[in-house]
């Protein structure tokens, strides 16, 4: 899309959200979602880093055989802070946390979230679980794995699980309000004739993301304080010598832990949406079922945790019922790829940044999903149980798919959040290079599980055979690495030297391209009423022939 | 917006001094709040749900044995804790009722009781750990329940690994509802405080309602807790 060279000459002088009030204070106590997303989006990124510098040093071990750069425990200690820190501390709050506290007040015409106070509050409990984590994993980490799975992590690790499972606890809490203030402010706070089937599919996403925050994230909380507690008073909840069952943790942990995936990539599909609405200018094909379909997977993903437990003991009765039903998210996965492939179908299609990581997600979203169909057949889930290719159809959703569509959707509204636009040919270029790096990354490493290799491995010279494709997947990660810093320098550098960025530099529906970029404190300067339905390109890019007068031949 | 009836009347509820600037009236400021604290109640359950889930396991599992360590709970001073907590029920009740006619006498006077209701239910639930305690009925290394008989099975004694499961359960679940009486009672502290100094009138009185919400949760979850943990095998 040529980008609007024009710029209104009064944006100058305007007052913004940003440069409202300026000092450390008017961040720290700020009850603008705005302003809180920019806190949050700060340290997610921050945590990023930290989760890729484990990563890569993990990819840096795997690249001999031999296990010649760090000793077995640091490996096992690498392997845990990077799933730790990355599940908890990056991909959990990475789209709702920054895109959605940005974009669910203006998308629906609300001055504010329901409860900003609230808000802030759960920036400050992630901040605390953060700054706890941090110190765990300066004072030694932890090596339990990110499923600290009963009974190592409460019997038998003599490392510091307790500490690292009161910073999930706290973050998860964080969490839990994010999802809490969604509900009610997407219930409540809708804009005058703003009704359920005008919303943008971004918001009957993280609608349904919140409510799998909101009914599992309690219960990975109680599973910890239960695992620490057992840890800490040895209990027997979970201890088999006791009379615990090892198997009721991994039931508990999986209830969250499995919709946890879909709290990935849920938020990850309502931004895909929206570019690709956007960049093919058309309505989405079939609004209904796609937004049902991310109820449905919400409610579905609530029913399939024990696809993680094949092989841990369940009888096979459970497990043939868990199989089929694990199959079932494959229904309403497969309507939104579908639909967003129809939408694409004739439409006029824009190759911008955003859109090019739309087309990085929807190719990789499909891999990661379709190999989950081999993991929920019971028998090549048996085969392929603790290998890397479940290590790599689990990085193809939440890497491939959750952090293509947050790149995409940081992309698509940054012009929104900054006031600036980025560097147009960076973005493609950098958009390519993740997409190439990726694959690079984690395609070998579906052979490699196939092949046999086990996960959490940090010697494999019994089988040297291996090394191809390891090293392969290293040279992966370091151009991922690359991909990943580029839009970090960009926008980064937009945000002092970019040019202006128009109120709608992408001619988008949507209620926040109506209002300024960046927008007032309160949104929008008057109440909007909304009186069109969602995504209506085609009334957006029609010629203006309403204006001509008809002439008599 | 052109009707000039409607801006004054958007003009006139904004003078209220506890609406605050992102809702358009006092009543979506309410229904937001009330739907706040429905849907933070349904995150309770959940949270409290896995503790649920883990007892019905046990019990499932350890049947007689869960029914033996049940019964050496002290019935009495749970049924009072009953009677006692249902009571604050009604007190919440009458205290929301003031609230919404303006009775601040009774709205203070019924925001005490409730107080003195939950801080009688925690004296009782200390008397009760410590008799526990007392009895070597607190998991961990000095845990003793030998020679203790399964009802209803004469010669048979109960497995102390699995009572001990019982106990693990009976004090997470009763420790983490404690913790919640506590949270409660600061609370109705900020109320009794918020009340004292006027703030609640028939137009405004959320945090009363929404704070009685979560009272009354606290107290559903003990109704369950208390047959689950000392009734299961009373005759």
């Amino acid at each position: 899309m040529g980008m609007p060279t024009v710029v209104p000459q009064q944006r100058f002088e305007r007052e913004t959200y940003l440069n409202k009030e300026y000092g450390i204070w008017s961040w720290l106590l700020t009850t603008d979602h705005k302003r809180i997303a920019l806190l949050y989006l700060v340290s997610i990124t921050f945590f990023f880093f930290i989760g890729g510098f484990f990563a890569l040093l993990i990819r840096l071990e795997l690249l001999t055989p031999a296990g010649d750069l760090v000793q077995a425990d640091t490996y096992n200690k690498l392997f845990t802070q990077h799933g730790m820190v990355m599940v908890f501390f990056f991909l959990i709050p990475s789209i709702p946390a920054t895109l959605g506290n940005f974009l669910v007040p203006m998308m629906i015409g609300a001055k504010d979230l329901a409860f900003p106070r609230i808000n802030l509050l759960s920036w400050y409990l992630y901040i605390i679980g953060g700054a706890i984590m941090l110190h765990c994993m300066m004072t030694g980490g932890v090596d339990t794995g990110w499923t600290f799975y009963v009974p190592f992590s409460s019997n038998y690790t003599n490392t510091k699980f307790v500490e690292a499972g009161i910073a999930i606890f706290i973050a998860g809490f964080s969490s839990i309000l994010t999802g809490l203030n969604f509900v009610v402010t997407i219930h409540r706070m809708r804009a005058p004739g703003l009704t359920w089937s005008r919303l943008p599919l971004f918001i009957w996403a993280h609608y349904a993301t919140s409510i799998i925050q909101l009914l599992g994230t309690p219960v990975v909380a109680i599973t910890i304080l239960l695992v620490a507690a057992e840890r800490v008073l040895h209990l027997g909840i979970f201890d088999p010598r006791l009379g615990g069952d090892p198997l009721l943790f991994q039931h508990l942990f999986w209830f969250y832990s499995h919709p946890a995936v879909y709290i990935m990539i849920l938020p990850s599909m309502g931004v895909v949406t929206e570019i690709i609405a956007c960049f093919s200018r058309k309505r989405i094909f079939g609004y209904h079922f796609v937004a049902f379909s991310s109820i449905a997977i919400a409610v579905f993903g609530f029913l399939v945790w024990a696809h993680h437990m094949f092989v841990a003991g369940i009888s096979v009765y459970s497990a043939l019922v868990f199989s089929f039903l694990s199959y079932a998210v494959a229904l309403p996965s497969a309507i939104k790829v579908f639909n967003w492939t129809a939408t694409l179908y004739k439409g006029s299609i824009q190759y911008d940044a955003p859109m090019l990581y739309a087309f990085g997600f929807l190719g990789l979203f499909t891999i990661g999903g379709l190999t989950g169909l081999f993991l929920s057949a019971l028998g090549i889930n048996v085969h392929v149980t603790d290998t890397y290719f479940v290590v790599a159809h689990f990085h193809y959703i939440m890497v491939g798919g959750a952090v293509m569509g947050y790149l995409g959707g940081m992309h698509f509204w940054w012009p929104k959040i900054s006031g600036k636009l980025y560097p147009e040919g960076w973005a493609r270029l950098a958009a390519l290079i993740v997409f190439i790096g990726f694959n690079l990354t984690f395609f070998p490493q579906f052979v490699l599980g196939y092949m046999g290799m086990p996960r959490r491995y940090y010697d494999y010279s019994h089988m040297p055979e291996f090394q191809v494709l390891n090293v392969l997947s290293t040279a992966g990660s370091t151009v991922l690495g690359v991909g990943y810093l580029l839009p970090m320098v960009y926008f980064l550098w937009s945000m002092r030297y970019g040019k202006p960025a128009p109120d709608n530099p992408w001619n988008a529906a949507g209620l926040e391209w109506k209002t300024e970029s960046p927008p007032p404190t309160f949104n929008f300067d008057e109440e909007p009423v909304v009186t069109w339905e969602a995504y209506n390109y085609e009334e957006l890019d029609a010629p203006p022939q309403t204006q001509e007068v008809p002439v008599a031949r | 917006m052109p009707d000039s009836t409607v801006i004054g009347l958007q003009h006139e509820e904004e003078q209220h001094p506890e609406l605050l600037h992102h809702f358009v009236d006092a009543e979506q400021q309410r229904n937001a709040a009330s739907l706040g604290m429905w849907v933070f109640l349904a995150t309770e359950i959940m949270f409290f749900g896995g503790m649920f889930c883990a007892y019905l396991v046990y019990r499932h599992w350890y049947f007689a044995d869960f029914g033996a360590a049940s019964k050496s709970i002290d019935a009495t001073l749970g049924a009072t804790n009953t009677a006692v907590l249902i009571c604050s029920s009604l007190t919440v009740v009458v205290a929301v009722w003031a609230a919404q006619t303006s009775r601040k006498t009774l709205l203070v006077v019924m925001l005490v009781l409730t107080m003195l209701f939950g801080l009688t239910f925690l004296g009782i639930k200390g008397k009760e750990y410590k008799d526990k305690f007392d009895e070597h009925h607190v998991p961990g290394a000095s845990f003793s329940f030998n020679n203790v008989p399964v009802p209803g099975h004469p010669g048979e004694f109960a497995n102390p690994r699995h009572a001990q499961i019982f106990f693990s359960l009976y004090f997470m679940m009763t420790g983490v509802h404690a913790l919640h009486m506590i949270i409660g009672l600061g609370i109705f502290a900020w109320l009794l405080h918020a009340a004292w100094k006027d703030r609640f009138t028939p137009e405004y009185h959320t945090p009363v309602e929404i704070g009685g919400l979560y009272w009354h949760f606290v107290d559903i979850i003990w109704i369950y807790l208390f047959p689950l943990l000392y009734l299961i095998d009373r005759h």
